[in-house]
């Protein structure tokens, strides 16, 4: 096994593009090394098969037909010209689905063709299969769909109104989650106040969504799709199907990237339908245009936030009103507001709180998970109101956060106990303490100015602002969610040699799931092939690939399911050896006694058999909160991160170009120290993109910008240099320590680079992404 | 309206006939079932499709297949020779210059094509001297020059160095 580093220890630092620095040693291709992806040669050639590269040589195409308009009634559809299109196998409507036409990820309210009414722009209404997908988009366009229009909620802050139309009975609101904790009546000598809105970013995964569904002679489908979750996935399908699991079977394809938005079902339902319908193999990979339509967003909100502190800038009290617009269906909306409502004041510790916060219904794109997933919106404002305090009071940023920054032993706004590390203080010295970029040479060439050659002045107007942010983030599934994953390890030798193979249906989507379960089967079971199983829903379900939870949860089945088969190992040695089974150890294939003897090999002990157990693996419980007050462990672990941001702005011209955005995160147990890093490079450059460029603009319940024209992502040339520092606290009840990585990066990244455009440019910019017409207020 | 064309593809010639306003990309993947170059956009807005034509990197999905003619197609696959992965494979893979690695086919390709353009002395928008018969590759030339190429990953930071070993590797980067 050729491991990067090959060593690794308490902390892991990199600068840009510099390989993680370590002090202490590990043993390559295990925990704490970082191992070659094992599908990385083929994902550099492009060998490696994505869901749009699957391919069967009887396979027809399928489309989808979608509302234009974001609420209208279906007066009638009819698909006779469609079907009269040469190569047209198969027109399907909401009378085609033969179980029940819903699906949803917490609540079945979607239809998965639509009947009677369309709620969103881009509701499937329906299908078309063809063998040439032109000649099914053709016939698609050739379905008469007799719309009524209908008057549209298409702002969320009036969906709750008296006469707001109901976007579906008996109102629009998904939920309210009211939190009281304190003395409700407590006033303070400092009040801070502000208003936030977030615009709603779209995850923008490279890979559009595309499944294979193929038809089984049991009367079956196998669907090979790139999803987050193969068996929340399989549960929808089963009752829009009206077939049993066993009739249903999902196998991972290539995952080109998911951020959230891979949780709910895209083709799943209607490839599975086709294929049904045509006894022929369906493809269905949607254009770059319809993949907007095509998932759901992160929400858009709009955040009202009032700070209440002593004189030196001790907070005394929070009150918090959050509003999430759902768009047209429930998906994660609840859990997005259990975020936003027990997480969105940040990781503060604040004694009096009362926090409302919203999701609601309208007309707009559905929305639902995103790396981040109700914390990143709350962090623009509880950061910006941070700042304000800090000049309300005569702090600086770093210094009135450490203050009120939560400790180990703290209990959060829910009053769950922090019972692990929370190096607020800690990651946000560590961040100020990092160098800063050298100041802009004012000769310096135009290509260094912010908007480079299109900038059209001298740089007389470019002010530099540094700005901080810190976080925290919820890892894993909250509120009493009976959050697990299963893993089966099986132990054999072959060809002389001892495998390792690892069965889970967990999602790799790049994070680079199955190089943590590789490593953590040699380390368990000292071998050094381990063969990772592909993933399918033939082993039981290994939970949702979001949350930040994979490395946690699916490790801990693993690591699980590996004491179980040396447990089985160990004795068989033991009883043909004689010896107690404490006192033998499995490693580099042999059996080793006490004191590093080699006893046996792991040929001689396994013969002709293979060892295989599976085990599931559930984190700590969690509760659901009260209805009244908001009071419970709603969660099972945090994670921190704090970033800051230096930012050049062309106060003039409004044009922004971040020169550093540095972070300190605590990661637990850094599994893999490399894989910790893109984790938060990645994290880090979605938050910055929310902070600065990217937005679905909806305007009316019409999505204007369908493409990467006109929804812009970090290139990069838009990253700056990182300086990333990483701890490593120890979670003592998690396996190995570890604390979830994904998603705190874009938490705080996007609040410290708005902190920083506000430090250069003096305006108070309420509103992310920040546009250059906010920078120059004109 | 269809024609014949023969599209010379990682060494291998394939006479197709493909309707006229087939993009290479198309033609590549849905007729040749050649699927190294991804589909992101196919808008010539994300760069995942990028392969080299004679060398020169070129978004497939914004060339038409009958307009190839006897230009070789070399994909990411095809820069391998007798399955030894080409130096910027290596170099991608041992930087963890990826993530999902949707993108990476066509970042390879680009960066293959960049090496090129150096090597030729194309200068960027950030070359110092356009008129040198040979551009170095600084970190900043080859952040210009792979800005067309996506990564929502945002692998970047390790794609700068991954490009930069092969170009040291190859004489245009000190």
């Amino acid at each position: 096994m050729r491991g990067r580093s090959g060593h690794s220890g308490p902390s892991v630092s990199t600068d840009a593009g510099t390989r993680p620095a370590t002090t202490a040693t590990t043993t390559p291709g295990r925990i704490g090394d970082s191992p070659l992806r094992p599908d990385g040669t083929l994902k550099v050639t492009g060998e490696f098969a994505y869901a749009s590269d699957l391919w069967h040589d009887d396979m027809v195409w399928g489309v989808t037909l979608r509302s234009p308009h974001p609420h209208a009634r279906i007066r009638g559809i009819d698909i006779t010209e469609a079907l009269t299109v040469p190569g047209v196998t198969a027109v399907l409507t909401a009378d085609d689905v033969p179980g029940e036409n819903a699906f949803g990820l917490e609540h079945a309210d979607q239809p998965v063709l639509a009947v009677e009414f369309v709620r969103y722009e881009g509701e499937p209404v329906a299908l078309v299969a063809a063998d040439h997908p032109e000649t099914a988009r053709r016939a698609a366009a050739r379905i008469r769909v007799e719309y009524e229009v209908l008057p549209a909620v298409t702002d969320p802050r009036h969906a709750m109104d008296d006469d707001a139309p109901a976007v579906h009975r008996p109102g629009n609101l998904v939920r309210h989650l009211q939190l009281r904790r304190g003395d409700q009546s407590v006033t303070a000598p400092v009040v801070v106040s502000l208003d936030v809105e977030v615009g709603m970013q779209d995850q923008a995964f490279l890979g559009p969504e595309s499944g294979l569904a193929v038809p089984a002679e049991d009367g079956g489908v196998d669907l090979y799709v790139a999803t987050q979750w193969l068996h929340v996935d399989q549960r929808q399908m089963c009752l829009a199907l009206g077939m049993p699991p066993e009739k249903v079977r999902l196998h991972l394809a290539g995952v080109g990237g998911a951020f959230g938005g891979r949780e709910d079902l895209s083709v799943h339902v209607h490839a599975s339908l086709l294929a049904l319908r045509t006894g022929k193999p369906v493809k269905m990979s949607y254009s770059r245009e319809e993949s907007f339509f095509g998932h759901v967003h992160r929400h858009p909100a709009w955040l009202t936030y009032e700070f209440g502190a002593e004189r030196d800038g001790t907070l005394v009290y929070a009150r918090a009103r959050v509003l999430l617009d759902g768009g047209a269906y429930a998906s994660s909306t609840a859990a997005v507001v259990g975020n936003a409502g027990t997480l969105g004041l940040g990781p503060y510790r604040i004694p009096n709180v009362a926090v409302d916060a919203y999701g609601v219904f309208t007309n707009n794109p559905p929305c639902g998970a995103m790396r981040g997933f109700g914390c990143v919106q709350a962090a623009f404002a509880h950061e910006a109101l941070m700042d304000e305090l800090a000049d309300a009071v005569g702090l600086d940023p770093v210094t009135v956060r450490q203050r009120n920054g939560m400790r180990e032993g703290d209990r959060n706004i829910t009053g769950q106990l922090i019972d692990s590390a929370a190096p607020v203080a800690e990651l946000l010295q560590i961040v100020a303490d990092l160098p800063l970029p050298p100041q802009r040479d004012a000769d310096a060439d135009l290509r260094a100015l912010p908007g480079s050659v299109g900038n059209t002045t001298h740089g007389e107007g470019v002010v530099r602002g540094v700005g901080y942010a810190v976080t925290y983030k919820n890892i894993g599934f909250s509120e009493g969610f009976d959050d697990y994953s299963t893993a089966r390890v099986r132990l054999e030798m072959t060809g002389g040699e001892a495998v390792a193979t690892v069965h889970t249906a967990a999602a790799e989507v790049g994070q680079g799931l199955i190089t943590v379960e590789q490593q953590i089967c040699r380390t368990e079971l000292g071998v050094e092939r381990v063969v990772v199983h592909p993933k399918n829903t033939a082993v039981g379900s290994g939970g949702s690939t979001s949350a930040s939870r994979q490395t946690y949860v699916t490790g801990g089945a693993v690591q699980a399911a590996c004491v179980a088969v040396r447990d089985v190992v160990l004795a068989r040695a033991a009883a043909s050896l004689g010896r107690e089974v404490s006192q033998l150890r499995l490693d580099g294939e042999k059996i080793v006694g006490a004191s590093g003897e080699v006893l046996t090999g792991l040929a001689e002990v396994l013969g002709e058999d293979a060892v295989e157990e599976t085990r599931e693996y559930r984190h700590r419980p969690t509760h659901a909160i009260d209805p009244e007050t908001g009071q419970g462990d709603a969660h099972v672990q945090f994670a921190f991160s704090a970033h800051r941001a230096v930012v050049d702005v062309d106060v003039e011209l409004g044009l922004v170009k971040v020169v550093a955005l540095d972070t300190a995160q605590d990661v637990g147990k850094a599994i893999n120290p490399d894989a910790v890093v893109g984790q938060i490079h990645g994290g880090s450059a979605q938050g910055m993109g929310l902070a600065l460029m990217e937005e679905i603009v909806v305007t009316d319940g019409h999505v204007r910008n369908p493409s990467f024209t006109d929804y812009l992502i970090p290139t990069i040339l838009d990253m700056p240099p990182m300086q990333v520092k990483v701890l490593e606290y120890a979670d003592p009840h998690a396996p190995y320590g570890v604390r979830g990585v994904g998603e705190p990066p874009t938490i705080s990244s996007g609040p410290a680079v708005a902190a920083a455009v506000r430090a250069a440019c003096g305006r108070p910019l309420r509103r992310v992404p920040i546009r250059p017409e906010h920078i120059t207020g004109t | 309206m269809d024609s014949q064309i023969t599209l010379r593809v990682d060494g291998a010639a394939h006479p197709l006939a493909v309707d006229t306003r087939t993009t290479l990309l198309d033609a590549l993947r849905e007729r040749l079932r050649i699927t190294s170059p991804k589909k992101g956009c196919d808008h010539g807005q994300c760069g995942a499709c990028t392969v080299l034509l004679d060398g020169r990197r070129v978004n497939s999905c914004l060339v038409l297949a009958v307009t190839v003619g006897d230009a070789e197609v070399t994909t990411s696959d095809g820069l391998a020779v007798d399955d030894v992965p080409h130096a910027l494979h290596r170099s991608f893979v041992e930087h963890d210059a990826f993530q999902c690695g949707y993108c990476t086919p066509g970042q390879v390709c680009s960066a293959a094509g960049i090496l090129a353009e150096a090597r030729a002395g194309w200068p960027s928008a950030v070359t110092p001297d356009v008129a040198a018969d040979t551009v170095e590759l600084t970190d900043d030339e080859i952040r210009e020059r792979m800005s067309g190429n996506l990564c929502r990953c945002a692998a970047y930071a390790n794609i700068v160095p991954a490009v930069a070993d092969v170009a040291r590797a190859e004489g245009v980067r000190r």
